[in-house]
């Protein structure tokens, strides 16, 4: 059986059990719909959390990522990880205390403001469309790559299947349809990885592979750190940021997690506060399974990747006329990638051979001896996402393991896509047309406008799939900090002060908002041009666009506490809100009201 | 049941707090600490093939992550009873 073939089949399994799912767990009520009926077991939740938090990027392009950037790529490590702990310690429980379907009507009943919650609407909304484009145009891109259909087929059959169980599903349909997400994409991840370990370091778990030694008794890390410096890259385990930017992005994209509503509001659906505690703590840990591999599979791709494409590198004659790889003998699995653009080579010194290597290196040694063996340049050019797609290809594993990675890949878009369409979905009809414009609305009528916004939002991921505004790449920045900037601050401050006003909060999140927002258009120009190059000389106290999202949190702090104490205290009753969100006891299920 | 806002509610979130606290500084040290702050330093030491401070960053950080979110879980369930503002 051919590879395409093979794919088909394995992409086809994995979405006849999606559906199975969906029609198993469809919903019923606003409950089930919002909520999941606030029943969901907390392993299950966090199994979930996992699927729900892990997109395509974290599944395609973070070990590429790391790859790349070595140590520099400890930021998404560790800032995609340490969120969760806020989230347990600092909003979980107390989310799930208070007790209602989502995060702007938090905002809006502890803040006793439409404007409040409006405002939240509009952060939502902005950082969850921002991040479903990027995940419709994940289906689409390995349906197009694995399956060789275009890139509209792609997109169609992944709306298709998404819009079938999020709108008749709701959170119910999602949380089970996650689950058996989670199971693929971690098992298509977990093969590879195990099998490349094996190879390289004779270990078979990844993460004890990565810190272990090669054949030769060398550790593998001090050996990749020797290949890459050879070729005139940055030392792969030492950084090239300053400190400062890289304490920002890590903090921007911790809060940032915390408070991006799809990840909160899993927590709506357990049924005890001591559930969303350690809740956070099982998503964690199904997340870390992950997140702990891809640092190994990054730099096992890296070595292979510049072994096989350089053997001069590892045998010790860099310099000789036969270290670069011969174009004629180039494996199978670099034609087959070829054809997608993901490599592509150009022989620039006519021999023949590849020179990958760093041609902007300022070791003025390295250079000097590369110009006397007569390389005209780098000759490779490599997109990170291969590391991930073509890895069991490059390790020379079955092909099922190739379509395993395919629907791995698939799976992690959609389960992401999924949890992202219902909140927009929420947000619109529980938060926009029964909490502000429409009160008097029924429960039925509100669940079928639940699903008539998730029908729309499913057309709209899926127009931006096909058609991405320029800008998408450059967005993740924007996601991340604007629900640093914006939400976390306003949510927290909600818990932990019971003297913060209305006035405070709503000044507190537009700063955080406009503030951010700006930045980032400043220096990336979303919908205009730049108005200042991106480098770190012009950069506010050395942050970057990406790290910003941690300067605005502060301000945001900062103009909620001063405005709040120049204008009307808070209410007491709610200040007695804020004291019974505070205690556990008396957590009901929880409700649209 | 204790209401809020009496003694006892008052020492239930002081204690919170008080773990809360704990939590916070254990994860700093952690990340932000072990993992960027302190690297260039504790590279010099090998945890195996590991430079120490990549492993924080890396593999390291994420573990205690873990470690500290089902620690809080459990000592907050014990806080709760002690104070009786635990669910049934």
């Amino acid at each position: 059986m051919d590879l395409k073939t093979l794919t088909f089949i394995v992409v086809g399994l994995s979405f006849a059990l999606y559906i199975g799912v969906a029609i198993w767990a469809r919903a019923g009520s606003t409950s089930d719909f919002y909520v999941a009926g606030g029943g969901v077991h907390p392993v299950i939740n966090g199994m979930a959390t996992a699927a729900d938090w892990m997109s395509a990027a974290s599944f395609i392009s973070m070990a590429g990522l790391i790859a790349f950037l070595g140590y520099g790529g400890s930021v998404y490590l560790m800032g995609w990880t340490g969120g969760y702990v806020l989230l347990a310690v600092l909003l979980a429980p107390y989310l799930r205390k208070f007790g209602k379907f989502t995060v702007p009507q938090f905002i809006g009943d502890r803040y006793y403001s439409n404007a409040a919650r409006l405002v939240a609407v509009i952060c939502l909304i902005f950082i969850s469309f921002t991040y479903v484009a990027g995940q419709m145009r994940g289906v689409g891109i390995v349906f197009s790559r694995f399956l060789e259909v275009d890139i509209v087929t792609g997109l169609l059959v992944g709306m298709g299947l998404v819009f079938f169980y999020a709108v008749l599903g709701g959170m119910k349909g999602i949380t089970y349809t996650q689950v058996a997400q989670y199971c693929v994409l971690i098992f298509a991840y977990m093969v590879p990885a195990i099998f490349i370990s094996l190879n390289l370091t004779g270990n078979i778990f990844p993460q004890l592979g990565l810190g272990s030694t090669v054949a030769t008794g060398e550790p593998f890390l001090a050996k990749l750190d020797t290949v890459v410096h050879d070729l005139g890259f940055q030392v792969y385990t030492e950084g090239n940021k300053s400190m400062i930017d890289v304490i920002a992005i890590t903090m921007a994209l911790m809060a940032g997690t915390a408070g991006l509503p799809h990840v909160i509001v899993r927590f709506f659906t357990v049924p005890k506060v001591k559930d969303a505690r350690s809740s956070a703590g099982w998503a964690l840990v199904f997340i870390a399974i992950l997140y702990t591999t891809a640092p190994a599979v990054g730099a096992m791709a890296r070595y292979n990747l510049h072994a096989t494409m350089t053997p001069g590198v590892v045998s010790g004659e860099l310099f000789s006329p036969e270290s670069g790889l011969s174009y004629e003998a180039r494996p199978e699995w670099m034609k087959r990638w070829e054809a997608t653009k993901l490599i592509k080579f150009e022989d620039k010194n006519g021999d023949g051979r590849i020179q990958y290597y760093n041609d902007k290196s300022k070791d003025a040694d390295f250079m000097a001896k590369a110009e006397a063996a007569g390389w005209k340049g780098n000759e490779l050019t490599v997109d990170r996402d291969i590391m991930v797609l073509a890895n069991p290809e490059i390790a020379k594993l079955p092909d099922w393991v190739i379509a395993l990675v395919a629907a791995g890949g698939i799976a992690a878009a959609l389960s992401t896509a999924a949890g992202l369409l219902l909140v927009i979905s929420a947000a619109i009809s529980h938060d926009l047309l029964k909490g502000i414009l429409t009160p008097d609305m029924s429960e039925k009528s509100e669940l079928l406008a639940g699903r008539l916004a998730a029908a729309v939002a499913v057309c709209v991921a899926g127009y931006l799939g096909y058609n991405p505004p320029g800008f998408v790449a450059q967005v993740v920045a924007f996601a991340f900090g604007l629900a640093c900037a914006s939400l976390f601050p306003t949510i927290l401050l909600g818990i932990f002060s019971k003297k913060m006003n209305k006035e405070g909060a709503i000044a507190g999140m537009l700063t955080g908002l406009f503030f951010t927002f700006g930045y980032i258009l400043y220096f990336k120009g979303i919908f205009i041009t730049p108005m200042a190059e991106n480098i770190p000389a012009n950069w506010l106290f050395g942050i970057s666009p990406e790290g910003i999202g941690t300067v605005g949190a502060v301000l945001n702090f900062l103009v909620a506490t001063v405005v709040s104490k120049v204008t009307a205290p808070c209410p007491d009753h709610i200040q007695h809100l804020v004291e019974d969100i505070r205690t556990p006891r008396g957590a009901g299920a929880a409700t649209g009201h | 049941m204790t209401s809020p806002g009496n003694d006892s509610g008052q020492a239930y979130w002081k204690a919170t707090l008080g773990l809360l606290t704990v939590i916070l500084v254990l994860w700093f040290v952690v990340s932000f600490g072990f993992g960027i702050i302190l690297q260039p330093a504790l590279d010099s030491i090998h945890l195996g093939g590991y430079p120490l401070g990549f492993w924080f960053a890396q593999q390291g950080s994420i573990y205690a992550f873990l470690i500290l979110i089902f620690w809080y879980a459990a000592r907050m369930n014990k806080i709760d009873r002690e104070h009786d503002v635990h669910e049934d």
